[in-house]
């Protein structure tokens, strides 16, 4: 109960001041609603935000060179850009391949710099199991063992692979490198392979979108017009997929797709194909294409339902009534009205296919595979680890531009499932 | 909609046409998911149907791939089907294995994530919650993240931490199944909090109920459905991940996905269909629970029964 003292301050019953104990009860309230957020804000932390910050650093941070060649990496930071190494820098080296050859480790520097300079893995083991019995002057029984060790690429690359902390790795996700003065040039053509990946990689994202667009408007259209029982009933056929293994559906399009598979016999029985002449339908784009769409294509059809479902189907008629053709009605009632379903639907088809990894991995072949393929690729056999956190920043930072466009034009609050 | 009876020759072509469009695209949905089911029936290890599947030959059909699902790799086949040769069954068949693995890795990701997920939506849907709208974004994110990313960055998180040497088995797969299911619960529970109505907890409060008392008795029978649709989401999500598994489970934690992705990637047989059916059996036992659920809280919470 609030009642007025002398001074015309309101206070409660107890006789604080109103304004202060509403303060104290919006504060409580606030943080009666935090804690409940706090334990899962806490896990997604710690198993969510720090792993991709943990990405975002590895993508600038290798310290394989520099931790296992720590002599020669010191030496580099003390002698300028073009400095010709003399014998003490040999001796550095040498020093180094020894150390890092009993801790096991020198196969680890070398292959740091075989990323930047192929063929110096096996450079460097070698060096590293014979450098025990190199005679004095190091210099000349060095390059007598390989003449590399004297050439100034080799320690141009060494130099740059030195600094833990380094942007080449997204020089190299870019196509780009350096030449041994530490200028930044454009990658030899042949060698240009993750530009036209990420190109690839939007452009079949786009192509999967638009055709989901195009068979999802029309079925969304219907499910929204027919009786609610009988929508119900179709929506089936559009949730079973959508609650169905991502393997399952893919081994379908395997089956159905493959030489020996179900579409190309259909269309040799019905003599439209001769037997020699079947479709190569997968292990290329198109089969990561065909199985993509169908893959995504309950998230174009769910949206786009849930805006076009509450449109009055009266609005078309009055636009008929009032001497509008049908094409009319449609294009100048009907579907303005579905634009922001179309903004949803094919925001969340883009971001999603944009990095699908499993589908490509198992029928894209070699020209169907997107860039998510070329990360788990770097992880698993070139062990780059570096390159394949720094490809998968680009990614992330091009994803979350597209979620904060979601956000910005959907709301992440008007995210439904089924 | 019916046909409006002043349409003209030609919209009459074009609403026969367009449901014959419709009609193409729910096959084109729906039969890549039907088709593998008498396939996995073939007496041969072919993935088209053999002309003696199509005159229904019953020589043609077999079970000889479900067989095998239970004796891959190494359960002998000549024995007796009794107690002991299920047993063997029990402990060394690979799909058997696989299977107990994705239950068990599902079952605690289901938990954590439900738990966690519907305290947060309790939180997220209170009108005082400070920051909603970030925290928000940050917690469905891990539905937007590109699994690829997710598991590179726990690639090197669990190789810093060396969670596979703290001796609790699936720890790792379990946290990260966790992370992909919580957005799902976020989403189903707010939705089911979305049309809650907040005076029924100051009723209750008022007629004495402590606030235990009061989410026990009146909050979490509306929000059930919800928690349990979110759960059963949460749990396909954890079942049905491939890539994860691949990349920071151990060698002895195969899951049922990634046998099938083992399967497909070496030498796809037959085997392979009879699981997909399987798979696909369960999930629409998974998708009638859900729309079950959906009814039974739009009924709860008072909306028109749709």
């Amino acid at each position: 109960m609030a009642s007025i003292e002398a001074a015309g301050i309101l206070t409660t019953a107890d006789g604080r001041p109103l304004k202060e104990a509403l303060a104290i009860a919006q504060r409580r309230a606030k943080w009666r609603a935090f804690w409940l957020v706090a334990p899962l804000l806490a896990f997604i932390l710690i198993t969510f935000v720090s792993p991709i910050l943990q990405v975002l650093h590895q993508s600038v941070y290798n310290p394989r060179f520099s931790d296992n060649m720590p002599g020669i990496s010191v030496w580099f930071g003390s002698h300028p850009v073009g400095t010709v190494p003399d014998e003490a820098a040999y001796v550095i080296l040498v020093d180094d391949l020894k150390a890092a050859a009993e801790a096991k480790t020198v196969a680890i520097a070398g292959e740091r710099v075989n990323f930047a300079r192929p063929g110096s893995r096996s450079l460097f083991t070698k060096a590293g199991r014979d450098a025990k019995s190199l005679m004095p002057p190091l210099k000349d029984s060095l390059v007598a063992l390989d003449p590399a060790w004297g050439d100034p690429e080799l320690w141009g690359v060494m130099r740059q692979v030195s600094q833990a902390y380094t942007i080449d790795f997204f020089l190299n996700a870019l196509d780009m490198r350096r030449d041994k003065d530490g200028h930044i040039v454009a990658a030899p053509v042949e060698e240009q392979v993750y530009v036209t990946l990420f190109v690839r990689t939007f452009a079949m994202s786009a192509l999967i979108t638009a055709l989901c667009l195009i068979l999802g408007y029309p079925v969304a259209h219907l499910l929204a017009v027919l009786p609610v029982r009988t929508s119900n009933l179709l929506m089936i056929l559009v949730l079973l997929p959508f609650w169905t293994s991502l393997l399952v559906r893919t081994t379908s399009w395997i089956v159905l797709l493959q030489g020996q598979g179900v579409v190309n016999s259909i269309l040799v029985a019905l003599g439209i194909l001769a037997d020699n002449g079947r479709l190569e339908m997968i292990n290329n784009r198109m089969g990561t294409t065909i199985a993509m769409t169908h893959i995504l294509l309950p998230f174009m059809i769910l949206p786009l339902y849930s805006v076009m479902r509450p449109i009055p189907q009266t609005y078309v008629r009055a636009a008929r009534s009032l001497g509008a053709t049908s094409w009319t009605a449609f294009r100048r009632v009907y579907f303005p009205q579905t634009i922001p379903g179309i903004g949803a639907g094919t925001l969340l088809v883009f971001i999603l296919s944009v990095g699908y990894y499993i589908t490509p991995a198992l029928v894209g072949g070699s020209s169907g595979t997107l860039i998510s393929n070329m990360i788990a690729f770097h992880v698993n056999k070139s062990n780059n680890w570096s390159l394949a956190a720094a490809l998968a920043t680009i990614l992330l930072v091009a994803i979350l531009a597209l979620y904060w466009l979601y956000d910005k034009i959907v709301g992440i609050d008007k995210l439904k499932l089924g | 909609m019916a046909l409006p009876i002043y349409a003209s020759p030609l919209e009459r072509v074009w609403y026969y046409t367009f449901r014959g469009i419709c009609a193409a695209i729910f096959l084109f949905l729906i039969a890549p998911i039907l088709v593998v089911i008498p396939l996995s029936f073939n007496a041969d290890s072919f993935f088209t149907f053999s002309k003696g599947m199509l005159e229904l030959d019953p020589v043609a059909y077999s079970l000889k791939w479900y067989d095998l699902i239970l004796t891959f790799p190494d359960v002998p086949t000549g024995l007796p089907r009794d107690a002991a040769w299920w047993s063997i069954v029990w402990h060394h068949a690979a799909w058997v294995l696989a299977a107990k693995n994705s239950v068990i890795i599902g079952f605690f990701a289901t938990i954590i994530a439900t738990v966690l997920g519907t305290l947060a939506a309790l939180g997220l849907s209170r009108p005082d919650m400070p920051y909603r709208k970030a925290i928000t974004a940050i917690l469905i994110s891990p539905m937007i993240v590109p699994v690829i990313i997710i598991t590179l960055g726990l690639f090197f998180f669990y190789s810093d931490i060396e969670v596979n040497k703290w001796g609790v088995p699936y720890l790792g797969v379990i946290l990260a199944h966790a992370t992909l299911g919580i957005p799902f619960v976020i989403i189903t529970v707010t939705a089911t909090l979305s049309g809650f109505d907040h005076s029924l907890t100051r009723a209750s409060a008022s007629l004495g109920a402590s606030p235990s008392t009061t989410f026990f008795k009146v909050i979490m029978p509306l929000i059930t459905p919800g928690m349990v649709s979110g759960a059963l989401f949460a749990f396909v999500t954890s079942f049905d991940e491939v890539v994860v598994v691949l990349f920071v489970g151990r060698n002895d934690e195969q899951t049922i996905p990634r046998q099938m992705w083992n399967g497909i990637r070496e030498q796809i047989s037959p085997a392979i269909l009879s699981v997909a059916t399987i798979l696909v059996v369960i999930s629409i036992g998974l998708l009638a629970s859900v729309e079950i659920l959906r009814r039974r809280s739009e009924r709860l919470r008072g909306m028109s029964p749709q």
